[in-house]
């Protein structure tokens, strides 16, 4: 029998194309340097490993700089930085500890455009993105924290707030300078000394804002950096000197993790892998749902944890629904980040451009029709075109396993209760989104997703006031807000 | 006339409300101090254990959806019943090698620690929740939610408080849970359990297994439908392995080294749920 698409265009995508005029943002603002050395007790210093790696812009493949990798020998010494660092920063009148972290969030705004032309640079980011969500709130992460650090005994009720000691950090590559801030500012704001490990693709801007941390004042072996690939992550957590790990990456590593300090006594959060849900419902308003499905899983390439990367639609509006999803691709601007037009920017490496291709195909063997609207692919660099597949069952890889790219796998359903059946048929619980103008049945959802976070009518939104953090297999701990601050203090959570 | 044959108890399992012997018929003996009296306790086997998972997760809904009055009810009813069994709960601690004062004494902590508990059903989400001042316009609201089935490996110090502090934490936000007694005075753990079954706790809320810890608690820690543990109870030994089990699917894993009225014990087994909605006309 022949398969047909249920859910094909009943009117054409070709929708109204604009002319842009190319307004591209300068490279040189990134200010990158020929090598990046690790960042050790407020200074940059040679690894002792003698191993150096070369960063590349995804969006080029071009050499940026030469990065220093960080061996056993320098994660030790990184951590005895911090761990010197300790007692003086915890025993820093608290006002100072404050006074100090304001002062880096002013000095972030300050070089703002340079961080946001360096991340995108580094990590192949539309520099929209970088410009007006990822620098802002690294900025606004930083001011918010910066308050909390003498406030802390108003933070959790009939206890004395106590840090962790000496934090080891590992973040990804997708938002490189937002993850570092998320990690830092709280672990600094309680009073904990850090050593960060960010990613092998993206370790330009934790570098940088390590240099800045020593601008602002913080003292020599708060903050300290030191870039690597997994194996570097590995040493750092598994290091002795180490009292509180926090993770942000897949769920395989942050299980890794998990085994691997199995009876330490370390604190551990990890902030992992997602499969969000987006459930659309028939008296959705459906033009804005369309806007926040795409903002959902095309922001950053889809390359985001809590990316809604399921959707599910109302049977009755289905059709009409991916119709609109369809025409609303195909004004999408991939390409160039450092255009200011772009909306889709490169795939962050080689190695990731594989994993979602392998996905995506498996996808079509499985019987899942694709989408892909026309759009050029620049020749060099790493991309991938904003992609739909319907006909999705639940069996389906694309159904189950976090892509991390912008590829979208959409599902229908009949009923409220089907929806959250079908939307919590996951071991992950990171994000999930709902549309409705039915506040009551907002709620209701809301109750039942299985997810740290129920964006209702909108997505992807974030904020330093916010706890951000998954349920069952996307992880445990929250991040953002008076509860990101327990990860941090002893004996509250 | 001679003295009459007093009729004693025989010490079962409590799983989904019922109080069933061990699938596998084992025993194993409880010999209290100075050996004048020898009870056969049932040893809950690994089949127990997950028959006690899956009424625990079949009751986890509804007990969720019960208001935090309602639970806060059913709590201050478990504290009213454990003090009408005084006698008998102080009795067995006397067996166990506590003086009459300490066991009356502990006795009275149990319960006033269930009364503690009780209160904080309707109110912890108030505390430990709140809303979040976003830039933009949205509400923003972040709530306690129970993180689900729990397992836990109940302490020995003290016997009665200690399940007492691990259980009533666990059930006041809408958890369901088995417990592993301690198999250091394990009737103890069936007591409350009688207590727990007339106090109109639903069925599979609690469920008690007695038996070997060391034998059950890698099968809890390892559970796939069993979301978070206390390891309370666990020799530090046994950590790595038991952390490592509960690796596979992420569980929670808590310990607490004093049964004390701790409000993060509650939250220790809740997950933030953080809801966003535009603002508009």
């Amino acid at each position: 029998m022949a398969r047909q698409d249920a859910l094909a265009p009943r009117s054409g995508t070709g929708a109204p194309m604009w002319e842009y005029r190319e307004s591209r943002e300068n490279p040189a603002l990134a200010g990158i340097r020929d090598r990046s050395g690790l960042w050790i007790n407020g200074e940059e210093t040679e690894p002792l490993s003698g191993r150096w790696f070369s960063t590349i812009d995804p969006a080029t493949e071009e050499h940026l700089s030469m990065v220093a990798e960080a061996g056993p020998a320098d994660v030790d010494r990184a951590v005895g930085a911090a761990r010197e660092a300790v007692a003086g920063w915890a025993a820093m009148p608290v006002a100072e500890r404050a006074k100090s972290l304001f002062r880096l969030a002013r000095l972030v705004q300050e070089r703002s455009r340079e961080l946001a032309v360096l991340d995108t640079r580094d990590g192949g980011k539309p520099i929209r993105e970088a410009r007006d969500v990822d620098l802002p709130l690294v900025a606004a992460h930083f001011f918010y924290h910066a308050g909390w650090a003498d406030k802390l005994e108003y933070a959790f009720p009939g206890v004395e707030p106590r840090p962790m000691g000496v934090v080891g950090q590992v973040i990804p590559w997708n938002f490189p300078l937002l993850m570092a801030a998320w990690k830092v500012a709280p672990a600094l704001a309680t009073g904990n000394t850090v050593v960060l490990k960010p990613a092998e693709t993206t370790p330009l801007s934790a570098l940088r804002l390590a240099e800045i941390a020593a601008e602002a004042g913080l003292p020599p072996g708060v903050l300290n950096v030191i870039p690597g690939a997994g194996e570097t992550g590995a040493d750092l957590v598994g290091h002795r000197g180490v009292d509180k790990v926090a993770f942000t990456g897949s769920t395989q590593v942050g299980k890794e993790i998990r085994r691997r300090l199995a009876g330490s006594g370390k604190a551990l959060t990890l902030e992992l892998g997602g499969k969000g849900a987006h459930v659309i419902f028939d008296d959705a308003p459906l033009d804005q749902a369309v806007e926040g499905v795409v903002n959902g899983i095309f922001f950053n390439q889809g390359q985001v944890c809590c990316a809604g990367s399921r959707l599910l639609v109302q049977e009755s509006v289905a059709s009409e629904f991916v119709d609109r999803l369809r025409r609303r691709l195909s004004t999408l601007r991939v390409g160039d980040p450092l255009d200011k037009n772009t909306d889709v920017g490169a795939i962050n490496s080689a190695a990731h451009l594989e994993r979602i291709t392998e996905l995506v195909e498996s996808g079509q063997e499985e019987g899942a029709l694709i989408y892909q609207p026309p759009c050029e692919l620049p020749d060099r660099g790493f991309w991938f075109p904003p992609t739909l597949f319907t006909d999705v069952s639940q069996s389906h890889r694309i159904a189950r396993e976090e892509i991390f790219g912008p590829v979208l796998s959409i599902l229908t359903f009949r009923t409220p209760g089907e929806a959250v059946e079908r939307a919590n048929n996951t071991p992950y619980g990171l994000a999930s989104g709902v549309w409705t103008s039915k506040g009551s049945r907002i709620l209701w959802m809301a109750d039942r997703l299985a997810a740290g976070v129920v964006w209702a009518n909108t997505y992807n939104k974030f904020d330093p006031a916010s706890p951000f953090g998954g349920v069952r297999e996307s992880g445990f701990g929250r991040e953002g807000g008076r509860h990101g601050l327990a990860a941090y203090l002893r004996g509250v959570g | 006339m001679g003295e009459r044959l007093a009729v004693r108890k025989t010490y079962k399992l409590y799983i989904d409300g019922g109080f069933p012997r061990s699938e596998s018929g084992r025993t194993f003996p409880f010999v209290s101090g100075g050996g004048s009296e020898v009870v056969h306790l049932s040893r809950a086997s690994r089949k127990d254990l997950r028959m006690a998972v899956r009424a625990a997760r079949a009751a986890l809904a509804g007990w969720t959806g019960r208001s935090g009055y309602n639970r806060g009810q059913i709590l201050y009813r478990v504290a009213e019943m454990v003090e009408d069994r005084a006698a008998t709960f102080a009795a067995q601690l006397e067996l166990g090698g506590s003086s009459v004062s300490d066991a009356r004494a502990e006795v009275a902590e149990a319960v006033d620690l269930l009364i503690w508990y009780a209160g904080w059903c309707d109110k912890y989400v108030q505390v430990t929740g709140n809303m979040n001042p976003v830039t933009g316009p949205f509400f923003n609201i972040s709530v306690p939610e129970p993180v689900g089935v729990v397992g836990m490996v109940a302490t020995s110090a003290p016997v009665l408080r200690g399940l007492v502090a691990g259980v009533a934490p666990v059930i006041s936000s809408g958890n369901t849970v088995v417990v592993v007694a301690s198999p250091a005075q394990p009737m103890i753990a069936i007591t409350l359990a009688e207590a727990l079954a007339t106090a109109d706790v639903p069925a599979g809320v609690v469920n008690v297994l007695t038996g070997f810890p060391a034998e059950l608690a890698p099968w809890l820690a390892s559970h796939m439908d069993v979301n978070a543990v206390d390891l309370s109870g666990v020799h530090p030994d046994a950590l790595p392995d038991l952390e490592e089990a509960a690796s596979h699917n992420l569980k929670r894993t808590g310990r607490w080294e004093t049964p004390d009225a701790n409000l993060y014990r509650i939250a220790a087994f809740t997950e933030i749920k953080t809801v966003w909605h535009p603002k508009g006309r």
